[in-house]
């Protein structure tokens, strides 16, 4: 009788595996088909943000923040520009307010579209994928109408949002609010009952109450284990304390969960939506204040004062009152922070990015550990992780 | 749900034929597809795609060289030189975009106080050479005039949200 010794065998998953979600490498060391441990590589996609970032004036920053979770960039762009505001005590006009909660809902749902649609392309159901992506095209058409660009949007400005909501396109938000409701019921039809997606996805993943606080989790995946905490209500920014809606709550904190909790987010989201345009007050679309808001064009062109102005804001910027603020918010991903440090001149002197996704990739150890090699994919896929914002 | 109902649940694979109905039906739904280089989506006047400069509607160029674009593009992706003309006007000798720098963020419209640099309605300038996508003057400005017409149209149509 011989002795075999048997060895671990280490296996990458990633860079290039259309599984990983964008450029992750995973080492997976395993134990036969099982997963022994798992160790995330990150980096590939950094691109140094937070340091460019303090080499740019505020308004020259704003797209940097597109590009960190380009699926929902209006959420990350609502970060920085309420850090900002927070340190030059600004107050926003309302109808601003109200512009910006309406869109970073339609970023959320943007991004929670592509997270659930991918995914479940991940654990094997394609067509979820082909129906629920018209929306997000009608939903990117909303973001082009608004600002001029289906993705980087660039359009919260410090002070309020670069340009007036055109005549006719909250008309047609809300007609598509109507529609919309009849295609997450038909992505549900799909997915929720079904036993092949079910067999992928109840009980994988487990994170408990307990775990998910340990390991930091928020958002949706926090909220998958039991947590009702949202943002949005906990510590309501912009126009979020006049919205009334639900925080959905998960029970086992598995990915069948964190599935669930999505779906219930995405409708909770069509009624603030609602509530936003109905709601939304005629008025100002960015403070009345030549210290962060450029005249309007017709102005700055007669009037050489607002020409001034313009020159100032445009070639200098805003400048902000020496301070520290951490100020977060709810994006589609949980909770995305910027830590920004002033030192009273035209660019920030630091500016630290907390991204969700970041937090919850350490935690694929613990999530992956005893699960069969094919479950890394419906785990990473469950929680909604974007290189863009881990990697910076 | 009973033990018995899910069992029949269970055995005559109902969820599954039910989502198989669906997607059935949607077969037969009116298709959303563009059948792209023919048909094309919805553009909005604010769209923000290939670069162009202007100029006035007697054939004079807009741009004053004044450098505002420059200095607020965030990509650092513009360079203009600057002169002045023997009438005592300023123009630009050079006027430079790197296309593969530029992140079409729309500030150096927004930035420009002569309307002279726009970001325009085109998207399909996709060429062979990475050389082709260094835009100098020359190429800016017989943008401006191939694509004027539609360029103050949309100016127009967005002007009071301005």
């Amino acid at each position: 009788m011989s002795h075999n010794q048997i060895k671990n065998m280490t296996l990458n998953f990633g860079p290039q595996h259309p599984a990983a979600h964008g450029v992750l490498r995973m080492v997976l060391e395993m134990d036969g088909e099982i997963i022994d441990r798992v160790d995330p590589h990150i980096g590939l996609l950094h691109r140094g943000t937070e340091k460019l970032i303090e080499h740019k004036t505020y308004m020259q920053a704003v797209p940097y923040f597109d590009r960190l979770d380009y699926v929902a960039p209006q959420n990350q762009e609502h970060a920085f520009v309420l850090a900002a505001e927070k340190l030059m005590q600004i107050e926003v006009p309302e109808r601003a307010q109200y512009i910006r909660v309406l869109y970073a809902e339609i970023g959320r749902i943007l991004s929670h579209i592509l997270n659930i649609t991918s995914y479940a392309m991940d654990v094997g159901a394609m067509t979820p994928m082909l129906w629920a992506f018209e929306h997000r095209e009608h939903l990117m058409e909303f973001c082009e109408r608004v600002c001029g660009a289906r993705m980087h949007m660039n359009y919260y400005r410090v002070g309020g949002v670069s340009r007036d909501m055109p005549d006719g396109l909250a008309d047609d938000i809300w007609e598509w609010t109507e529609k919309y409701p009849q295609m997450l019921d038909d992505m549900e039809t799909l997915l929720t009952e079904n036993r092949i997606f079910k067999q992928r996805t109840v009980d994988i993943g487990i994170v408990t109450p307990e775990q998910a606080l340990d390991w930091g989790f928020t958002g949706p995946n926090l909220r998958a284990s039991g947590f009702a905490w949202d943002l949005r209500k906990s510590q309501p920014y912009d126009a979020y304390a006049k919205m009334d809606f639900d925080i959905p709550v998960g029970k086992y904190g598995d990915c069948y969960d964190r599935y669930l909790l999505r779906m219930y987010e995405m409708r909770e989201s069509l009624k603030i939506m609602r509530q936003a345009l109905k709601e939304m007050p005629d008025g100002l679309h960015a403070a009345d204040d030549r210290r962060v808001t450029p005249p309007p064009r017709e102005e700055m062109k007669t009037s050489m004062e607002a020409l001034i102005h313009h020159f100032k804001l445009f070639t200098e910027g805003i400048r902000v009152p020496a301070g520290e603020t951490y100020t977060a918010v709810e994006a589609p991903k949980g909770e995305f922070a910027v830590y920004l440090v002033s030192d009273g001149s035209n660019r920030p002197n630091r500016c630290k990015i907390r991204a969700p996704g970041y937090v919850h990739l350490q935690a694929m150890e613990l999530m992956c550990k005893g699960h069969m090699l094919a479950d890394v994919g419906a785990v990473i896929g469950s929680i909604d992780v974007v290189f863009g914002e881990i990697d910076r | 749900m009973s033990f018995i109902e899910r069992t029949i649940r269970t055995v005559l694979l109902v969820e599954l034929m039910q989502g198989m109905w669906l997607t059935f039906r949607y077969m037969f739904r009116p298709k959303v597809t563009l059948n792209y280089p023919y048909e094309k989506g919805y553009l909005s006047p604010r769209f923000r795609a290939e670069h162009a400069l202007r100029r006035y509607e007697g054939g004079e160029e807009r741009c004053i060289s004044c450098k505002l674009c420059e200095a607020i593009c965030p990509a650092q992706a513009i360079t203009i030189e600057g002169m002045a003309r023997e009438d005592g006007s300023r123009r630009t000798l050079r006027y430079d975009i790197d296309m593969t720098k530029c992140i079409y963020c729309g500030y150096c419209e927004e930035a420009c106080p002569v309307d002279a640099i726009v970001e325009g309605p085109n998207f399909e300038f996709a060429t062979e050479s990475r050389e082709e996508l260094m835009y100098d003057k020359m190429k800016l400005l017989d943008n401006g005039s191939r694509w004027e017409v539609e360029l103050a149209l949309r100016l127009n149509q967005d002007k009071k949200y301005r």
